[in-house]
């Protein structure tokens, strides 16, 4: 094997809480770059990906452990790296050309050096005649060519890219994905190794020598294997979708080991199991009636590949809805396959009226905030809370952000169950009197 | 032959460029060459009269022929006065932005230095400048344009520390992975990042500039009385005499001055930021400016920029890429660094300590009936700025929304409201005063006028820009469910305009409060008209040279705005972003 590029060893992310908490971003992490590469780093949304990428990339300090770069510590050293972004991150008010050399300025080369070498790249990327251009002129895809060619003009060692692809549409996606394999195969990027962050699993299978699944709270390794198949690669080809079936699998049960296809013993890290606080998806209760209705078609089951495509959405934006309902005792997932439950079909059958009151029988079963709001509710005399007390519980757990994001859903299952309802003047929850069934059905935010 | 296009606008530019190719060309040259004539026979002028002796009292002649000199003197000292505002808040703006730890106290600095009224610095300003420069004019020159600095700069600076950070994460790491110098980054990354806001903000100071010019050019401190010669001091010097005439000229000369400034110098200046909005698409409506087209197509500017303006940015590029790159990436904090932030700060402590032991010594000394004035002033001042803005918003709210839900209306009104706001409230002070003279009200209830004159507008033309942002689709649906009347005002109107109407309300408070300080107390005829209140009692102050008081004043007014801010607005900004924010 190669040396490698770079080397994370036992790099990890975490902040420190006032109240001496630690909330731990990236678990403890050994990762190398190896030359000649194409490497995924895929996981869910909010998994800490994008933090890893900066880590390795040198943009941001791994709170312990150290990254190397060509067997030296990266501090104290001037990687050569080029970075894509999903945003683009391109300056407007430079032309094309402008933002293209801009780079090889911080390099202190000199103009005429640098327009040639800039006029090249866009060259190269297919972006000529557009040099005098503004970004904000040009569509998507091509402003992401710019920022290709704005990574490459510095002839990187390392590539990294950011889910470069996630902002395009579909289509144009697909045509930058193939351009970008080409000049990769022909060796006409001046570059040793890909690096690429991505949700998309698909994607990640298209492109990848190498892929890294990584699971959540906190980011860790869970499964890293080398891809075989031979550039361009075909969706339809068995051995491509038996990849995706298994990074499914992976992705959605961290319990499970799983076998790689091909493989006969599992190759992912054993996951240590840790008593947590229960952290809920991130689905609203309309996704997830939704969904209990699809199964309810389709015989009570379906697969997670299936579901995905046949609906257009990415894994990403289905899988919480997936947990949620397994979260709710809706549905079980096994082997990347749905199975709706009883209770499942019982809240697809149900009428608006009942299936609050489904919901909320659920929710207080299984959900582990709202059991506690609604018993701290009830046992205060006056029957109300501020919102910052479960803001306060939940800080103990989870970062800034993420907090947000759970109190927001907490809120909207809550509400929606009618387990208590919220003041916004004051910012405080109150015991809510569940309304009787003959009434009218109040404002319900699905 | 090509018609024309954009009847619309007025263009010199567009017809000159009908007429035969050869003299187009050179007419901005020519243009140019006469001005640059101009601003140097205008600097010589004004060398001759800065670096003079000291004349305690220039005789301000009431001519219409001095005013094109007058006006020239207070365009320069705005225009130093700016000068030095951009310099300030570019530096103070950067440092906030980049040291979390000056961060820490550097931002609520600001907002306390932003409330305090500026003109109570007068005295202290003056005294402190004319000691530093014995027996020369220059001293009272840079009075009085600091004093104008010191109402010019904090909105910029806050203005400019804000755009910093909200550069977008992946802009700033761009930045960082291929390692921009230092120079590099603020050129082309942060200073165009800022630059609209940094561009609306400047026209905001220069236009509050003209405010305290007014009252800086010509006042009486304890036995001394200081003038200089400019359109304030002529206008003062006229009102004083009552001399109606004078005073129209007066007025009539800084609208002229305020027109000229925004064609030839605001409208070009936006014309060009407009490169620097951070958009995802073109936007259809770009502001247009003929002056800048002539800038564009003046070949001595072209030839400037090619021979001088880019071999120097490139070799600035170069000196400052090349150090910076091939110095290897290190932790950023250098342990000298760190020590010499703590001796800062240590001395700084320190002074400010000092200061406030002081501080504390006069208050202290302060006797019963003083006490006793300022709480009455405070009140006073007090109910007459809440009266003030409970009117001005009262009229604004229905004229702003009509304004602002009809185009046609919009087209004819937004410019005039627009010259009747940028002159200067304390320039129509005294015109306001010869009437209320003459029909007969007092000072206790004028000056509530004269807080009017200056604070409406920031209300007016929030209220415009919120009802014009009210979506369609909005006004639809009331008219769809037969909503009108109270209940379209109550359900749609008035919590769509809410957020713009608290932006509005905040700064006209803040200024009607600092408006006080020239509008309570007034020499007019050789005879001094004065009423209750905080303004008349700093005013009368610095009058009559009592620091005590004036201390105490200003810090009590500086302690109303802020504790207005905190326990009103602040809550209405929170109010406003929480529930009334029109959000897709």
């Amino acid at each position: 094997m190669n040396e490698a590029i770079i080397q994370a060893r036992g790099v990890e992310k975490f902040y420190l809480q006032p109240e001496g908490n630690r909330i731990q971003v990236v678990a403890p992490t050994d990762l190398s770059i190896e030359p000649g590469k194409i490497i995924a780093l895929l996981g869910p949304s909010g998994c800490g990906k994008s933090t890893l990428l900066r880590i390795l990339s040198g943009l941001s300090r791994p709170s312990s452990g150290e990254v190397l770069w060509h067997s030296k510590p990266l501090d104290g050293q001037t990687p050569n790296v080029g970075i894509v972004f999903q945003s683009f991150a391109l300056f407007p008010w430079l032309t094309v050309l402008e933002n293209v050399e801009a780079p090889l300025e911080a390099r202190g080369i000199a103009a005429v050096e640098r327009r040639k070498r800039a006029l090249k790249t866009l060259d190269t990327v297919g972006l000529d005649g557009f040099e005098t251009a503004y970004p904000k002129e040009l569509s998507g895809g091509m402003k992401q060519r710019v920022g290709f060619a704005r990574a490459l003009v510095v002839e990187p060692e390392v590539l990294f890219m950011d889910e470069p692809f996630s902002a395009l549409d579909v289509l144009t996606a697909e045509n930058l994905r193939n351009e970008l394999l080409e000049l990769w195969i022909s060796k006409k990027m001046p570059t040793s190794a890909i690096f690429i962050v991505t949700h998309n699993i698909e994607e990640a299978v298209l492109l990848a020598d190498r892929i890294i699944v990584l699971g959540r709270n906190p980011a860790r390794i869970r499964s890293d294997f080398e891809v075989r198949l031979p550039h361009y690669r075909d969706r339809k080809d068995p051995r491509f979708a038996e990849l995706v079936d298994y990074i499914y699998k992976v992705m959605t049960q961290p319990e499970v080991e799983h076998a790689l296809p091909g493989t006969p013993a599992p190759l992912g890290l054993a996951s240590r199991t840790r008593q947590k606080y229960q952290m809920l998806p991130h689905a609203r209760v309309g996704g997830v009636a939704g969904l209990m209705e699809l199964l309810q078609d389709r015989d009570g089951r379906e697969d997670l590949s299936q579901l995905s495509e046949n609906l257009g959405m990415d894994v990403e934006d289905l899988l919480p809805i997936v947990e949620a309902s397994v979260l709710l005792g809706f549905a079980t997932l096994t082997e990347g396959e749905v199975k709706i439950t009883l209770e499942g079909i019982a809240f697809a059958d149900a009428d608006i009226q009942t299936r609050k009151v489904l919901f909320r029988e659920a929710a207080v079963k299984h959900v582990m905030i709202l059991q506690q709001i609604a018993s701290i509710l009830k046992a205060k005399t006056d029957h109300s809370i501020p919102e910052e007390f479960f803001h306060d519980i939940l800080d103990e757990h989870f970062s800034q952000d993420e907090v947000q994001r759970q109190l927001e859903t907490a809120m909207n299952w809550g509400r929606y169950a009618e387990i208590f309802d919220y003041d916004s003047e004051t910012g405080r929850l109150i015991l809510a009197e569940p309304s009787p069934e003959a009434q009218p059905a109040t404002v319900a935010k699905p | 032959m090509k018609k024309p296009q954009g009847l619309g606008a007025f263009s010199p530019y567009r017809l000159w460029s009908l007429l035969p190719r050869f003299e187009v060309s050179y007419l901005p040259d020519l243009l140019m060459f006469a001005s640059g004539l101009a601003i140097f026979y205008g600097l010589l002028v004004v060398g001759r009269s800065w670096f003079g002796p000291f004349t305690p009292q220039v005789e301000i002649s009431r001519s219409p022929l001095a005013l094109p000199v007058y006006a020239g003197y207070s365009l320069l000292r705005i225009s130093v006065a700016y000068l030095l505002s951009l310099i300030f808040t570019l530096v103070y703006g950067y440092i906030a932005a980049d040291n979390p730890r000056a961060e820490k106290f550097m931002v609520p600095l600001l907002d306390v230095l932003q409330s305090i009224p500026v003109l109570s610095f007068l005295p202290g300003v003056m005294l402190a400048m004319v000691a530093l420069f014995p027996g020369r004019q220059l001293g009272v020159e840079l009075g009085a344009i600091l004093l104008i600095f010191t109402g010019q700069v904090w909105n910029m600076a806050f203005s400019f520390y804000a755009s910093l950070k909200s550069i977008p994460r992946e802009m700033r790491e761009t930045a960082r992975i291929y390692r921009f110098s230092w120079w590099l980054r603020f050129t082309e990354m942060e200073l165009p990042f800022a630059a609209i806001g940094l561009v609306w903000n400047s026209m905001m100071s220069v236009a509050g500039g003209w405010f305290f010019l007014m009252a800086c050019e010509m006042f009486v401190l304890g036995s001394r009385d200081f003038r200089l010669p400019g359109l304030g001091s002529y206008l003062q010097t006229a009102a004083s005499e009552g001399d109606t005439r004078s005073i129209l000229w007066g007025v009539a000369t800084m609208i002229a001055v305020i027109v000229l400034l925004d064609q030839f110098v605001w409208r070009p200046v936006i014309a060009w930021a407009e490169k620097f909005k951070v958009e995802q698409v073109e936007s259809t409506n770009v502001p247009r400016s003929w002056v800048l087209e002539m800038f564009e197509h003046s070949r001595a500017l072209a030839r400037i920029k090619s021979k001088a303006v880019r071999p120097l940015r490139e070799r600035l590029l170069m000196y400052f890429s090349r150090r910076h790159f091939e110095a290897a990436v290190t932790d950023e904090s250098k342990p000298w660094r760190l020590w010499a932030a703590r001796i800062i700060a240590l001395i700084a402590l320190g002074l400010i300590a000092y200061a406030i032991a002081r501080v504390a010594m006069i208050l202290v000394g302060l006797q019963r009936p003083e006490l006793q004035e300022l709480g009455q002033g405070l009140v006073a001042t007090f109910l007459r700025v809440t009266v003030a803005l409970l009117i001005g918003a009262a009229w604004t709210i229905p004229a702003g929304v009509a304004i602002g839900f009809s185009p046609k209306l919009a087209r004819i009104a937004q410019p005039l409201a627009q010259i009747a706001a940028s002159v200067p409230a304390t320039a129509l002070f005294p015109v306001v005063l010869l009437l209320l003279i003459k029909i007969g009200g007092g000072l206790g209830l004028g000056s509530i006028v004269l807080l009017l004159l200056g604070t409406q507008w920031y209300i007016l033309f929030n209220v415009i820009a919120g009802a014009m942002a009210i979506p369609t689709d909005l006004k639809e649906c009331c008219s769809v469910f037969g909503i009108g009347g109270w209940e379209r005002w109550k359900k749609l109107i008035l919590p769509g305009i809410f957020p713009y109407l608290v932006t509005g309300m905040v700064t006209a408070s803040g200024g009607a409060w600092n408006a006080s300080i020239v509008a309570e107390y007034f020499h007019f005829k050789g005879q001094i008209y004065t009423t209750t209140g905080l303004g008349a009692i700093i005013s009368k102050a610095t009058d009559s040279g009592n620091f005590h008081e004036l201390l105490a004043a200003t810090i009590l007014m500086a302690a109303a705005v802020v504790t207005v801010n905190r326990l009103l607005w602040r809550r209405m900004y929170r109010l406003a972003e929480s529930r009334f924010r029109l959000e897709t």
